[in-house]
């Protein structure tokens, strides 16, 4: 077939919905990955106008432009949206958009996932704008500690504006991790074994488990404080046995990987850009993958280092401080791991090596100042001051902003089909790498001198007056630059000549196609023999184009990807993707009900928007399902694979893994909460423990023997052959039973008595959340059953539902231990 | 904290400077190796292991960890002399937090209590445990030593020593809200008569 016949068979199976309607309907990662840029672009020119108003309440001494109430709004509103609506979703956007062409596949696993996760970060944001336009922003700064954000301190709604408007963005985080995840792991083009995966491949992967296991302690914590405020369950008051301390703790184990949340996928970019434009390969491709990887690793024990002000034992400190500046060396292992490839390679100046440049200059210098205040005694003066402020601005646009710069015109030409024409780039360029450095410097040194941060203004004879003002004037040409960089950016995006495909000469998968891309991205799915696949064969996108690779075309007419096995790359699975829905900004839309409820403290609402976001829920795995087995597939070359959902390990399975491991890692800060708070809250051990009886643990005990033995008997006989509707029954009737169980507990404890009590209550509600899940789950597998949806072949979703089913019991049966144990022992 | 006052400030100004010019030095030669990747004279020669061993375990684990090492060693030093260790010459005083003042008591004057000026004697070492009625606070006498939080139910110690009588600045310096920027303090150190005079409560 012609290159150009497969195009329009390809086109019509994958376009999105012409007109306005596509953007609702759009389940396209490049859709989508567009949508995300977008939007993370505009927070960024929000927060950056929020950063304006900063420097100029501080450009002049006793300013009276705004008074601390305004200005606490708009510095706690600056880092929020930069760290939440601007740099996690900037990084989601990429990947979303990236991912699926540098690995060689046609989409994410879970295309609906991704719109669905959008449109929480679009309403979520939208929430907080509100707040700012509206003047009841959230104002306890960005990381809102209690008491100052408690319900006796701040009772207004402006911090539940951030606990609830955050989380809700969170979920978009979540899920773009899972997608991001089972993508890089499963949907990679055939021969695409790990090491041979493109370098940013890996530093996805590492930033997206990193999501998975950092974003649950912040979870948590906004749950926890939210229900506090709400309910007055006294998690961080001292008198009823709670502590401000965990709050920090909480937020901390979330905040510190956030940082490197930030920095990997920014660092994923300069290993894929810096070798293209110095014309050689990555030096020492393995050792940057460790050094991610344990960058990954090693920034979940960093977290107190944000605390060493508050009094932790000297031994603690030690630690803590001797392990934050031994990340420095996996970053100073990429760094020369950098540097040796230009040394390696002839390295050209062009506007993406310009933007190289000045991160290298700038993130050194946030790097080494980050080691000195891993340095105890010198953080406890410098400690929140504006020599912070300017640290962690040297980190976050130096190993942040500057790369993405440095990504954005590598890949423009990609996202657009235009070579750039107008040249405003390089003096946007030249702005603002001098006027950041004229802007932050003399931050550093206000600080050294004692300006606190957060203070809103200062007296004419403070030491840091006129270094206030260069500051400020600095940030104005910063401004300035920014703004040129977006001018640049739109003008040579509408209207500046067509490219030609692959201008950097680059190796990797995602310039092997036609620019701007097809929905589909590639006509055929190449086989892959090497790292840098267009080096090794430069006809390769012909041969792509022409239909020459697996799942040439969609002659199936339906939407197609292929699943490879994890580590070698052989294709496995046959994956077909769901079309257009407006299904995914439809539930978004009904969590936002819950979310709004609990706001608005309209509480019929929750459980009404729960309701249909669990119909809808079950819709959307319905279709998912398929009345009879398809048997083999062809894919070109002579293979045959089965479907996804002729399999027992589905991409859904793989997501529920995952998922499963972000719930284990909230499930742990919260046992972790427990036990910090009866080893270190003063007001402890609680007045009275509860007794659970014998009732409630035997049905407890029961009900998840039920569940487990059930699952396991229900995989068994559909092994055989048979349908499993007892077993199905029993995994109900024991998940019910464990729900019963928990419910025990809340009716034996006083929600706001203690923080025990409290902490029994929380632990409780997650066993009920955690067994009703699979409960429900029970229930449509069942009638999956009865429709003959599942056979020997079709049985993903029982597979699915063990792991959910163990999961529960497991959850349910230590929490609810937890909290028994006291009693038993008393 | 750039103009200690006091043995606790001064050792950290010290190790400030060290590190600014550790710091700065190891700048210059990162700057200096990206810089010289630009020559004109082309790609430099040598097989792949060689560069491998010279950037990434020479340059890349080698050399940070020995400057980390160092670093480390004489920051615990440092961290080790500044902690409140029992000494004879010990003054107890204590400072609780509120929004927005501060009030002190002294071991020496039980009943004594002051708002916003805290009394010690200069050339004395003083311990001074600090805690909140309200919200986090911290406590931050820039010229004397570094700062410690006023946490709700907690009581920690700083180790604080001027050198001559005068009075020191002091701030709260954890966001604690709309008087956050006012929520100063004052240190004043006395030579020991009027110290003496003090803790007898004759007016100062
Ligand atoms: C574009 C130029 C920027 C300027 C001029 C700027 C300026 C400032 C200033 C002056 C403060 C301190 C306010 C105070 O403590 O009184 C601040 C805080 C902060 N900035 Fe920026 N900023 C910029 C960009 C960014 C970016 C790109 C990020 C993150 C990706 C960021 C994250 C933060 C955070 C997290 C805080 C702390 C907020 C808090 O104290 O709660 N900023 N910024
Ligand atoms: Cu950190």
């Amino acid at each position: 077939m012609s290159a150009i016949r497969l195009h329009k068979a390809l086109g019509r199976v994958w376009a999105s919905e012409p007109g306005w309607r596509g953007w609702l309907t759009t389940v396209n990662h490049t859709d989508l990955g567009r949508m995300f840029l977008f939007v993370a672009a505009l927070y960024f020119v929000i927060g950056g106008i929020l950063a304006m108003l900063i420097r100029a309440q501080l450009a002049s001494p006793r300013s009276a432009f705004m008074g601390p109430e305004v200005y606490a709004q708009v510095f706690t509103m600056h880092g929020t949206i930069m760290m939440f609506l601007f740099a996690i979703p900037l990084f989601e956007g990429v990947a979303v958009y990236l991912l699926p062409k540098l690995l060689g596949s046609r989409d994410l696993a879970f295309p609906r996932l991704t719109a669905y996760g959008f449109w929480c970060y679009a309403f979520g944001g939208a929430m907080l704008i509100f707040a700012l336009l509206a003047g009841i922003a959230p104002d306890g700064g960005w990381f809102m500690y209690p008491p100052l954000t408690g319900p006796i301190y701040a009772p207004g709604i402006n911090t539940d504006f951030w606990l609830i408007g955050i989380t809700f963005v969170e979920i978009s985080a979540i899920c773009a991790a899972v997608e991001i995840t089972v993508t890089v792991l499963r949907c990679r083009a055939p021969g695409m074994s790990l090491d041979r995966m493109p370098i940013f491949g890996w530093y996805a992967l590492v930033t997206a488990v990193m999501i998975l296991t950092g974003f649950p302690p912040l979870i948590l914590g906004s749950i926890l404080l939210e229900l506090e405020r709400a309910f007055g369950m006294p998690f961080f008051q001292v008198a009823e046995g709670g502590d401000s301390l965990l709050w920090q703790h909480l937020f901390w184990l979330f905040g510190h990987p956030e940082v490197y949340i930030i920095f990997l996928p920014a660092a994923g970019i300069v290993s894929t850009v810096l070798p293209v434009l110095a014309r050689t390969t990555l030096l020492g491709y393995g050792w940057i993958v460790a050094a991610a990887v344990s960058l990954g690793v090693l920034s979940f024990g960093l977290w107190v280092h944000h605390m060493f002000t508050t009094g932790i034992p000297h031994m603690g400190l030690a630690f803590f401080s001797a392990a934050s500046t031994l990340v420095a060396v996996p970053t100073a292992v990429q760094i020369f791991a950098w540097i040796g490839t230009l040394w390696k390679g002839r390295p050209a100046l062009r506007l993406p090596m310009l933007w190289l440049l000045s991160f290298f200059a700038t993130f050194v210098i946030g790097g080494l100042t980050g080691v000195m205040v891993a340095v105890v005694p010198f953080d406890w003066q410098v400690h929140d001051t504006h020599f912070i402020v300017a640290h962690l601005h040297y980190v976050l646009v130096g190993g942040f902003v500057f790369p993405m710069l440095a990504g954005l015109y590598y890949w423009l030409p990609h996202l657009t089909g235009r070579r750039r024409f107008f040249r405003i780039g390089e003096i946007a360029f030249w702005l603002v790498a001098v006027s950041f450095h004229v802007t932050f410097l003399a931050v550093h040194w206000a600080g050294l001198l004692g300006q606190r941060r957060r203070t809103f203004t200062f007296g004419p004879d403070d030491a840091w007056s006129l270094l206030n003002l260069v500051a400020s004037i600095g940030s104005f040409v910063l401004a300035i630059g920014f703004a040129l960089v977006i001018l640049d950016v739109l003008v040579n995006a509408l209207i500046a000549a067509r490219g030609t495909r692959n201008p950097w000469g680059a190796g990797t998968l995602e310039w092997a196609m036609p620019t701007p891309p097809a929905a589909y991205n590639f006509a055929s799915l190449p086989e892959v023999a090497d790292r840098d696949p267009l080096w090794a064969d430069p006809d390769l996108p012909v041969r792509i184009a022409r239909g020459e690779g697996y799942l040439a075309g969609a002659e199936r007419g339906r939407r197609e990807i292929l699943a490879v096995d994890v580590a070698s790359g052989r294709p496995v699975q046959v994956v077909v993707l769901p079309g257009n829905t407006a299904l995914p900004i439809a539930m978004s839309a009904a969590t936002g009900g819950i979310f709004l409820g609990l706001l608005l403290k309209t509480y019929w609402l929750v459980p009404l928007a729960a309701l249909v976001v669990a119909a809808m829920a079950i819709r959307w795995v319905w279709c998912l399902g398929t009345d009879a087995d398809a048997g083999p597939q062809a894919v070109g070359h002579g293979l045959r694979l089965p479907l996804a959902s002729d399999s027992a390990d589905p991409p859904g399975w793989w997501g529920s893994l995952f998922l499963i491991g972000t719930s284990l890692t909230l499930f742990g800060s919260l046992l972790f909460g427990y036990a910090f708070l009866w080893t270190v809250a003063p007001n402890w051990p609680p007045p009275s423990y509860l007794h659970s009886g014998w009732a409630s643990p035997a049905l407890a005990g029961i009900g998840s023997l039920l569940a487990c033995l059930g699952i396991r008997l229900a995989q068994r006989r559909l092994r055989r052959g048979r349908l499993p509707l007892v077993p199905l029954g029993a995994v109900t009737a024991g998940c019910g039973a464990l729900v019963a169980a928990a419910v025990t507990v809340m009716a034996g404890t006083s929600h706001d008595a203690h923080a025990y009590d409290a902490v029994a209550w929380v632990l409780a509600g997650h066993a009920i959340l955690h067994a009703g899940v699979p409960g429900l789950m029970s229930l449509v597998v069942l009638a999956a059953a009865l429709r003959a949806r599942l056979s020997a072949a079709r049985s993903g979703p029982v597979h699915v539902l063990r792991l959910w089913t163990d999961h529960a019991a497991a959850v349910t049966v230590i929490g609810l231990v937890a909290i028994w144990l006291p009693g038993w022992l008393t | 904290m750039l103009d200690p006052a006091g043995p606790a400030a001064e050792t950290i100004a010290r190790l400030w400077w060290i590190m600014l010019a550790g710091g700065g030095a190891i700048f210059v030669l990162v700057m200096a190796l990206l810089l010289l990747a630009f020559r004109e004279s082309g790609a430099e020669a040598g097989a792949g292991a060689r560069r491998e061993r010279v950037w990434i375990l020479g340059l890349g684990l080698g050399f940070p960890l020995t400057v980390l090492a160092a670093l480390l060693a004489s920051a615990l030093w440092v961290g080790e002399r500044l902690l409140p260790r029992p000494a004879p010459e010990v003054v107890g005083v204590g400072a609780v937090a509120r929004q927005w003042d501060w009030r002190f008591t002294y071991d020496d004057a039980p009943g004594r209590v002051t708002r916003g000026v805290l009394h010690i004697p200069a050339g004395r070492p003083v311990d001074v445990r600090i805690t909140t009625e309200d919200v986090i606070h911290s406590f931050w006498a820039p010229r004397l030593a570094g700062k410690i939080d006023a946490i709700p139910g907690h009581v920690n110690v700083l180790r604080l020593e001027a050198w001559a009588p005068g009075d020191y600045a002091g701030a709260s310096s954890e966001y604690n809200g709309p008087g956050y920027l006012g929520h100063g303090f004052i240190v004043r150190a006395h030579d020991p008569e009027a110290w003496r005079a003090f803790l007898a409560d004759a007016p100062t």
